[in-house]
């Protein structure tokens, strides 16, 4: 039984962690550009260097002291988000979607006054959200409105889209849709439903939800999921190709956003990224990495790079047709 | 090429310690259960005898050396104003008791341990051949007569020497036998004879005298043994019954038929054998016997130190075979833990706790100490404070705890001292982020698979074969070690994907 689940597991050329940290993260992934990709600050600034477009930063609280300065670094903006420069799975982000005098509305819909938030800027600043447990800074930025593409398919928070960069080729790539369960988190761990998008086309599959089962409809607005055609695909994947010179990381994911006015826009990189998108792709990564070097021998530029990926997926479709119910997409 | 590097890495670390642990176990000795006795032998040579008038007293008794399939330590030497000095090697060992002014009945005790050992055979070199000794008549042709008739009644030396001692033996012996040996002759004289037997054949022969280690024996005198070489190799024969070999329980104590005792200035001496059988710690028995042979390596190893800090050691021995179980619960079966080895200190406070009291403390003192987090996350403290008032918070909760089991009767209560507080404080604050961040289900996944794996450790750290192995085996480590570099590069799937990828199992594309 366990050997056969096992045998079944390779043949599909599903990774698994002790995989993905063996070969392809100690490999690929010198520890020496780990900082980058772990402080968003500096991920930031390169990707402005790159030409990658970022959510606008605001002003960055260094110290409690500066906590107070929070409303001059927000100044006008009715909305923001403070980030931890070195938060790690989502944590300590908190969404502030409108304001009035000391009481701040979150993305969930919670009023918290001055004082939480204080409170959790001291906290984010002592490290409490850091990796390590450092003292950290936090980011104060843009708050993204997310495109109407998606707007059926989640409950509140902002679907993001996870693109698996492997030696500068965009491989496999998701959308995580916040449930009410993951309380508008896109985080699959609690409850974010995460669908497939392919490469090739940029349209969305069927998703796989928390139990592992594969839902078309969205468990709160039961809207379809499949079928969604992603916009700016092409630019999406140039910028998650183009993540690869800028950070250096050969196996990373890119957390990509769309916004209503500004187009994708970089959210944060990873040098471990999760092994789920293999289940909400319905595929495994390693015949895809094993496919990238193959044609990986040379240096390219990121749009080549696009190009030959999107090329190589396709040629994957026709070979293997994806499962069914992805298919009617 | 790196692949490779390992595996050859991992191979030289367990030869290494296995080899070790073969040599240990096979040539010196070492026990591979923590209860396995070992036969052995307390020995004693009582020297008596008076000295009537007062004056100097010299005593020589000659000493065991080397004895066959045995092992001789912890020699003991007592008497009363003697000073004892030991000379001579080999056959020649003896003790010397001296002393200037003795009077009266004087008393020499020489004590000894001996332990099977069958490894134990000292080479012995080849002698040469005998002269044919020379008799008066009618001694010459009797003997010539003896000779003549043992040779026709056997085939080779072995057989030889078991005829002649057969004939020797009788109820009736023959008249050439007679002319030699009255009829109350003893055992010792009976020896000799076959010797002179032996020689006019040209056999080489020799004379031992031999003590029977026996279940209890007093007062027993060492029996002579003949020890014959045929030309390849020395041959032990029962002179009593012209059996040949040697018995596993019998303990040569010296070559020779001379007296083993001689006392200068007094006559009259006595002395007296003893056998005592005892069971040993076969461990002490093979740590003994290895600081006779190898004194390098009992000096170099953890039997040597200071019997606190072995104690100490056998704890933190445990602690690389709890590493290996985490990285293989971990990396293998693919349990979640908090920290990374924090199973490992649960499980060694397990040790003092006991299992289920432990596990109750283990889930009371974290509970508690959670509620309390979530009451001082109201609060609003620093990170570092709140850590602290957490800490404190745990050390109160123990506190309380004992006390309250104590009143209670329920003296388990009192180990929850050697909960590791620190790592608790920090559980206790790590819990309370993942409960917050992921969920509370996510934090109790967490919590219980970290008391799984510190139960799953515990239970093989108090395996009585494990505690025994690493302390005794220290080497083994290095096994332990290899299986960790090659876990290292495990690449597999962790049992627990198998599930998690359960969905993907099912297309196989």
């Amino acid at each position: 039984m366990i050997w056969r689940r096992w045998a079944a597991l390779e043949r599909a050329g599903v990774m698994g962690i002790n995989r993905r940290n063996a070969d392809y993260i100690m490999c690929y992934n010198p520890r020496r550009r780990f900082p980058v990709v772990d402080n968003k600050l500096l991920t930031k600034e390169l990707a402005i260097q790159h030409d990658v477009p970022v959510p606008e930063l605001y002003g960055v609280i260094s110290t409690p002291r500066q906590i107070r300065d929070l409303p001059g670094i927000v100044g006008d903006h009715q909305d923001f988000v403070v980030k931890p420069a070195h938060g790690s799975q989502g944590d300590g982000i908190v969404v502030i979607v409108a304001r009035r005098k000391d009481r701040y509305r979150t993305a969930s819909g919670r009023l918290i006054d001055w004082r939480d938030l204080e409170h959790h800027l001291t906290n984010a600043l002592s490290g409490q959200f850091s990796l390590g447990g450092l003292p950290d800074k936090v980011m104060v930025e843009y708050r993204v409105r997310f495109d109407p593409i998606f707007e059926h398919v989640s409950f509140q928070g902002v679907p993001d889209l996870r693109i698996i960069v492997y030696r500068g080729y965009p491989v496999m790539s998701m959308v995580r849709l916040p449930t009410r369960q993951s309380n508008g988190k896109a985080n699959l761990h609690q409850g974010a439903v995460g669908s497939g998008i392919c490469i090739a086309r940029g349209v969305t599959m069927a998703a796989v939800s928390a139990g592992n089962r594969i839902v078309d409809e969205h468990p709160d607005t039961g809207a379809r999921i499949s079928g969604i055609e992603i916009p700016h695909w092409n630019h999406i994947l140039l910028m998650a190709a183009r993540c690869y010179e800028l950070t250096g990381l050969g196996y990373l994911g890119a957390d990509i956003v769309l916004d209503a006015g500004r187009g994708p826009l970089l959210l944060e990189l990873n040098a471990r990224p999760g092994l789920n998108i293999q289940i909400a792709n319905q595929a495994g990564l390693r015949h895809l990495l094993d496919a990238v070097d193959r044609v990986a021998t040379g240096p390219c530029e990121a749009e080549e790079r696009v190009t030959i990926a999107r090329a190589l997926v396709e040629q994957r479709r026709e070979v293997a047709p994806p499962p069914p119910l992805a298919a009617t997409g | 090429m790196n692949r490779r590097h390992l595996w050859i890495l991992a191979l030289v670390l367990v030869s290494a310690g296995v080899g070790m642990f073969a040599y240990k176990w096979k040539f010196l000795g070492f026990p591979l259960t923590s209860d396995d006795v070992a036969e052995a032998w307390t020995i004693e040579a009582h020297v008596t005898f008076t000295k009537l008038r007062t004056g100097p007293v010299k005593a020589e008794l000659r000493l065991p050396a080397d004895p066959p399939g045995l092992t001789l330590i912890d020699e003991q030497f007592i008497s009363r104003g003697y000073r004892v000095t030991i000379e001579g090697e080999g056959d020649t060992r003896r003790s010397i008791w001296a002393k200037r002014r003795a009077q009266g009945g004087e008393a020499l005790y020489y004590r000894a341990r001996v332990f099977r050992d069958e490894f134990q055979r000292p080479p012995r070199p080849a002698p040469r051949y005998p002269d044919v000794p020379a008799l008066e008549e009618p001694h010459a042709t009797g003997l010539q007569q003896l000779v003549d008739r043992v040779r026709n009644e056997s085939a080779d030396i072995a057989t030889f020497v078991s005829a002649a001692l057969s004939i020797i033996n009788e109820p009736a012996p023959p008249e050439a036998v007679r002319l030699f040996l009255g009829s109350r002759s003893s055992e010792l004289d009976k020896a000799r004879f076959a010797r002179t037997v032996l020689q006019a054949a040209r056999i080489p022969a020799e004379i031992v005298q031999a003590l029977r280690l026996s279940e209890e024996r007093r007062e027993a005198e060492l029996e002579p043994w003949l020890l014959v070489h045929n030309g390849e190799e020395w041959l032990y024969f029962n002179p009593r019954d012209g059996r040949r070999g040697l018995p596993r329980d019998l303990l040569i104590w010296a070559m020779g038929d001379e007296p083993v005792i001689e006392v200068d200035g007094v006559s009259g001496e006595v002395v007296a054998f003893s056998g005592r059988r005892t069971l040993e710690d076969a461990l002490r028995v093979a740590e003994l016997r290895t600081h006779a042979s190898h004194p390098r390596l009992i000096e170099f190893s953890l039997l040597d130190l200071p019997l606190q800090t072995q104690s100490v050691y056998s704890i933190l021995l445990l602690v690389p075979v709890g590493a290996f179980l985490i990285v293989i619960l971990r990396n293998v079966i693919g349990i979640g833990t908090f920290g990374t080895f924090m199973p490992v200190l649960i499980a060694m406070a397990f040790r003092e706790t006991k299992l289920l009291a432990g596990m109750v403390l283990f889930t009371l003192i974290v509970a508690l100490g959670l509620a309390m987090r979530f009451y001082l996350e109201r609060l609003r403290l620093l990170l570092i404070p709140r850590l602290a008032a957490v800490l404190t918070i745990v050390v109160m909760i123990m506190v309380a705890v004992s006390i309250l089991s104590h009143r209670l009767g329920i003296e388990i209560g009192l180990s929850v001292a050697l909960f590791p507080m620190v790592i608790m404080a920090m559980t206790i604050e790590r819990m309370s982020i993942v409960w917050e961040e992921r969920g509370p289900a996510e934090a109790m996944k967490e919590g219980v698979g970290t008391l799984v794996a510190a139960a799953a450790i515990y239970l093989v750290m108090i395996t009585p074969a494990v505690k025994h192995f690493v302390l005794v085996f220290p080497e083994l480590l290095l096994v332990v070690l290899a299986g960790t570099l090659l876990l290292g590069r495990y690449t597999g799937y962790r049992l627990t994907e198998l599930t998690r990828f359960s969905a993907l199992a099912g297309g196989g594309r």
